[in-house]
């Protein structure tokens, strides 16, 4: 229920991380949550190395949608497109200091959001 | 930081007036009001006294009518179940509406269950339920007509005068949920010619767990709580006297200041709404546009998603919700506000404010300052937004 965020989740709802658009994003992500709805979008920069050098988003969802897409952008940042596929909602979550059980299911948002950017990116490697 | 309590249709702070009635049957005054002696006699006096004020403030023809219970929602219950139960051999038949509180529906849902068939009534755009719904469904199986009086998340008003009219031409029983209503607008259950109305305390500046079910007399209808002689034998149970006590004095100054209290609240109100269209683009009013409660207004912000409203406005110090507190630990969107016919990707962004006797032109200020800057951040972070604003 609401009021039961962790002090890091609302920290993150204050203050989101990389909050926009990267105009020329590697890869976007773009996913809707079936189960309340809410929309998250996320842009990531990859270099030639394959690392995630930037990542922002644009999220229309509650607290938790929010933080979480704060926390994945954070996460993200400086790992390989591999290393970045390993990361799961659960870990989205742990690094904010859990979520509400009730909750759980916006942090998929953010993974999802994570693998259909990388989808992309690796869709637009392939064609060029 | 300054504090601004608008979320007052989820729960009322108690007034000073009512505390004070109360406190001394917590300490000295604590006799069995069934107690023959002096002891039980004051409690019996003072919940007498109660009963009366409540009977006042509703309207009832007599003070036998008022049964109190332990809020509104046991009143819902045992008047939909109550009726239902002591009509059975006439039929199986209730009609209500698709917007009303939980504690109407959920009722509604165990008796279909029990065997009952229930039909939900359909509102319009601004949450007004249809007429002609109803007296078409009207059956000769019906026993029961439950339609609320305002609405708890939109505010509208519903024509209950009518309502209860087409109810009573088919010989079948109304009921209405007035928890909303009751002491924010004018109710009198005789010359609406109701048989059935459940009230609140903690919605009126009085305690919770504390309400009251108005029966008209000779209406049939089966306690839900055997026991004792208590309530004219129509609920069993020592009686609250302390809440009860405290319901009745609510219910005095209610009454009382009804009608100063609801001009100065419809004011502010609309002096709220009016600053809000001015100050932040692609918002809606959700609710009938003046068949509204004085003190409701809800808004819904496109391309937003409530909570994220909520936790910023509660940083700033001010309390709203989305609509019924009862449901904000479901993900579901609004059954009121869909009911209504609104599209579901702007139920999400619907905020309730509902204003008190103790909000003021200044809290309304210090809302349309923190408000607009909240929405344009949040806005900016929707990837809905960039769509709407071409
Ligand atoms: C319309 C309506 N009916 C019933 C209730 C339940 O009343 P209570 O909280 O006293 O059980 C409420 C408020 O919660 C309400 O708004
Ligand atoms: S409720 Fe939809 S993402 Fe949290």
């Amino acid at each position: 229920m609401e009021g039961q965020y962790s002090e890091k989740v609302m920290e993150h709802f204050r203050n989101p991380r990389n909050v926009g658009e990267i105009p020329d994003a590697s890869g976007i992500g773009n996913v809707g949550n079936p189960v309340c709805g809410d929309i998250m979008r996320l842009y990531i920069k990859v270099d030639q190395n394959e690392v995630i050098t930037d990542a922002k988003f644009k999220t229309f969802g509650c607290g938790a949608a929010i933080a979480t897409s704060s926390m994945v952008t954070e996460l993200v940042k400086g790992k390989t497109v591999q290393e970045a596929l390993t990361i799961s909602n659960r870990a989205v979550a742990e690094a904010l200091g859990g979520l509400p059980k009730i909750k759980m299911h916006c942090s998929v948002l953010a993974e999802e959001a994570l693998r259909s950017a990388i989808d992309d990116y690796m869709a637009k490697k392939k064609k060029a | 930081m300054k504090k601004v309590y608008l979320d007052n249709n989820a729960t009322t702070k108690m007034r000073e007036e009512v505390l004070d009635a109360m406190l001394p049957f917590y300490k000295d005054i604590y006799g069995n009001a069934s107690s023959i002696h002096e002891f039980g006699r004051l409690a019996r006096r003072a919940i007498d006294d109660a009963r009366e004020k409540v009977a006042g403030l509703l309207g009832a023809a007599s003070v036998e009518e008022i049964v109190f219970t332990s809020g509104g929602t046991e009143s819902d219950n045992f008047a939909i179940k109550g009726a239902a139960h002591a009509l059975k051999a006439k039929g199986d038949h209730i009609i209500t509406s698709s917007i009303e509180h939980q504690a109407i529906l959920n009722t509604c849902k165990f008796l279909e269950k029990e065997g009952y068939k229930v039909t939900y009534i359909s509102v319009d755009k601004d949450g007004i339920v249809d007429l002609e719904e109803l007296k078409r469904l009207i059956a000769d199986k019906t026993i029961l007509v439950s339609i609320m009086y305002a609405n708890n998340e939109v505010g509208t008003i519903e024509p209950i005068e009518e309502a209860a009219r087409i109810a009573k031409e088919k010989g079948v029983y109304f009921h209405t949920d007035a928890v909303q209503a009751v002491g924010k607008i004018p109710f009198d259950v005789k010359s609406l010619n109701i048989d059935l109305a459940s009230m609140s305390g903690h919605k009126i500046y009085g305690p919770k767990g504390m309400g009251a079910l108005y029966i008209k007399k000779l209406t049939k209808i089966t306690p839900q709580m055997q026991g004792g002689h208590h309530e004219m034998g129509k609920r069993a149970g020592t009686e609250n006297v302390a809440g009860i006590v405290g319901l009745g004095k609510a219910a005095e100054l209610a009454k009382k200041e009804l009608s100063d209290e609801s001009k100065r609240l419809t004011g502010l109100r609309d002096y709220l709404y009016k600053g809000i269209t001015s100050r932040i683009e692609s918002i809606r009013l959700n609710g009938h546009p003046d068949k509204r409660l004085p003190n409701t207004v809800n808004v819904g912000f496109k391309y937003l998603e409530g909570e994220s409203i909520i936790l910023n406005l509660d940083m700033e110090g001010i309390a709203v919700s989305t609509g019924s507190a009862c449901t904000s630990g479901s993900l579901e969107p609004s059954h009121v506000l869909t009911a209504m016919g609104v599209d579901p990707a702007e139920t999400q962004g619907s905020i309730r404010f509902s204003l008190s006797r103790d909000n003021t032109k200044e809290d309304m200020d210090y809302v349309l300052e923190v408000l607009p800057p909240i929405i344009k951040r949040l806005r900016d972070m929707s990837p809905l937004y960039e769509k709407g604003k071409k």
